[in-house]
């Protein structure tokens, strides 16, 4: 079973003006096929959480384990989506999504029957051979997104994917998405500071605290989807996560305005 | 259409322009004639210096290698051949060592205060050791034009590679890619618009050290040909030499750029 088992996990960051804590006491099982939003404003440690799950920042105290491993470099089987795409710019969209498996060594034939695949699947079929430059920030997205499809990695990571897009776009984006977990039962662990998408998306949204970073609340979202964002459920969920978002974020400012005066 | 004969036209204003008054001052007799003959002079010259020397006489080879066989094409071959050489060599190896210290910083360390002591000592002043080291003919302009291609090379590879973004190494590693495909397939071409800055001013060194290595180690070739005018001062072949200079700088360049826009035409804020 890949679930995600985040166990007392710490992280320190040594800076020239003193240590910060980025995250503290982090304990978080995320289950097969769960969809889990970690929530909060900038600077609580959503990146950071999401950087040592994928390997790229191992915590500085506890673990995480996934399948029996502790995880300490970045793989293909937890799949990353990032905020700037960072899709390859030198290489076609066909190209960027065939590139994880080329690095698998996997044979030709089968590369491209995945790829036609992950195009059909995404609606790319007809840009496959241009490059991202050419691309507007949603088709960008979905190639990000087909990318780490094409690894077929049980676990996708993806930090506040649709952070840069228009509202019309992130919503037919976070449709594809829905559409595309349900489908590949595919377990999300997805970093947002917006409080509506983590309603639309999650399973559960676990609330993060502000330095140091800690899970404020763990709430599970039970409404059946599509969730209806001008319902009274949602509405009542999304002002009580407001209020605790609040706090957080006043924390952040004000934690900001002491700064600017040392400055 | 118009528009572009326009450009054209407003373009070609001053270099006619100073023809003009060029050829005019000659022909009143302004310029002495040894020194600084006029342009329809110059441009006879340059026909004549264009055309095969010798009569083509059938049966002696195909009329193509005749019509070829002129003296300038002949020179204007030989240097080409060496700049391409040379800058060959210089850059073949400039790139990977380039490379690994942009990649490296404890290689990076170990070269770099070695290349910045050699890095500012002009080509030319290799000149001396290059013909003590190879005597004359070709290798010593290979040997010139490869250290004028290789600083140019290595300086823009060194901070190609330094300045990849890290997202594609953290997109890369994520993919799982191990060491030598991130280089060949993510480094190297991230680093791409670095390295072909480097490469054109590489050509473009390589081409100054050639004309003048060619006036000291051989016997044909654009800037050996000028100099031995110099001698029997044909000022009008001088002229026409250095024109010549020019068109296969020019047509070098266009080419290198031409390159550069293939390429790079995945590369974000380069129209053509
Ligand atoms: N490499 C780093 N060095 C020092 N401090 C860092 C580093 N990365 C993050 N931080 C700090 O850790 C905290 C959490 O950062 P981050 O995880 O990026 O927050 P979020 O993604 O929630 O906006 C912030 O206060 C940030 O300043
Ligand atoms: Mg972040």
């Amino acid at each position: 079973m890949s679930d995600i088992l985040i166990k007392d996990v710490q992280k320190v960051f040594k800076t020239p003006g003193g240590d910060v804590t980025a995250l503290k006491d982090i304990n978080l099982t995320v289950k097969q096929g769960e969809f889990v939003c970690l929530l909060g404003p900038s600077g609580c440690g959503k990146s950071t959480l999401l950087n040592a799950v994928a390997g790229f920042q191992p915590p500085s105290a506890g673990e995480i384990v996934i399948e029996g491993k502790k995880i300490l470099t970045p793989g293909p089987d937890r799949g990353m989506v990032f905020q700037e795409y960072a899709l390859f710019p030198w290489m076609t969209v066909a190209q960027n999504i065939a590139f994880g498996l080329q690095i698998q060594k996997k044979e030709k034939a089968e590369i491209d029957l995945t790829v036609n695949q992950l195009l059909d699947l995404l609606h790319l079929k007809d840009f496959r051979d241009r490059f991202p430059k050419d691309l507007s920030g949603g088709m960008r997205q979905r190639v990000a997104i087909a990318r780490v499809l094409a690894l077929d990695s049980p676990i996708m990571l993806m930090d506040e994917p649709f952070g840069a897009l228009d509202a019309l776009t992130r919503r037919n984006l976070q449709d594809e998405l829905l559409r595309i977990w349900e489908k590949l039962n595919k377990t999300i662990l997805f970093v947002t500071h917006s409080i509506e998408e983590s309603i639309y998306l999650a399973d559960r949204i676990v609330v993060m605290t502000y330095r140091p970073g800690t899970i404020k609340r763990d709430q599970y979202v039970t409404m059946p989807r599509p969730r209806d964002p001008s319902s009274h459920e949602f509405n009542e969920l999304k002002r009580e996560l407001g209020r605790l978002v609040m706090e957080e974020q006043q924390r952040h400012a004000a934690d900001e305005l002491k700064l600017a005066a040392v400055d | 259409m118009l528009k572009k004969l326009q450009a054209f036209a407003h373009g070609a204003l001053v270099p006619v322009l100073v023809l003009i008054l060029w050829e005019a001052g000659s022909r009143a007799g302004l310029f002495s004639e040894v020194l600084l003959p006029s342009p329809s002079a110059v441009a006879v010259k340059w026909w004549a210096y264009l055309l095969p020397t010798q009569d083509y006489v059938p049966g002696s080879g195909s009329y193509f290698t005749w019509l070829i066989s002129g003296e300038l094409l002949h020179d204007a071959y030989s240097s080409l051949y060496r700049v391409i050489v040379g800058f060959i060599i210089g850059a073949g190896l400039a790139l990977p060592l380039g490379l690994v210290m942009g990649a490296n910083n404890r290689i990076y360390d170990l070269f770099n205060p070695l290349v910045q002591i050699l890095r500012p000592i002009p080509p030319i002043a290799y000149i001396p050791l290059a013909i003590l080291w190879f005597g004359l003919g070709n290798p010593p302009s290979f040997f010139l034009i490869a250290i004028g291609a290789f600083f140019p090379v290595l300086m823009n590879t060194i901070a190609g590679v330094r300045h990849v973004d890290g997202i594609y190494l953290r997109a890369a590693r994520n993919l799982g890619v191990n060491y030598w495909t991130m280089f060949t397939r993510v480094i190297l071409p991230a680093s791409t618009p670095y390295i072909l800055a480097g490469v054109r001013i590489g050509i473009g060194t390589a081409f100054i050290v050639v004309i003048v290595s060619e006036m000291i180690a051989v016997n044909d070739g654009l800037g050996f040909r000028i100099l031995e005018a110099r001698e029997f001062m044909w000022s009008d072949k001088i002229i026409a030499g250095m024109i010549t200079i020019g068109l296969l700088g020019l047509a070098i360049d266009t080419a290198v750029s031409r390159l550069n826009n293939h390429l790079l035409r995945w590369h974000r804020g380069l129209e053509h």
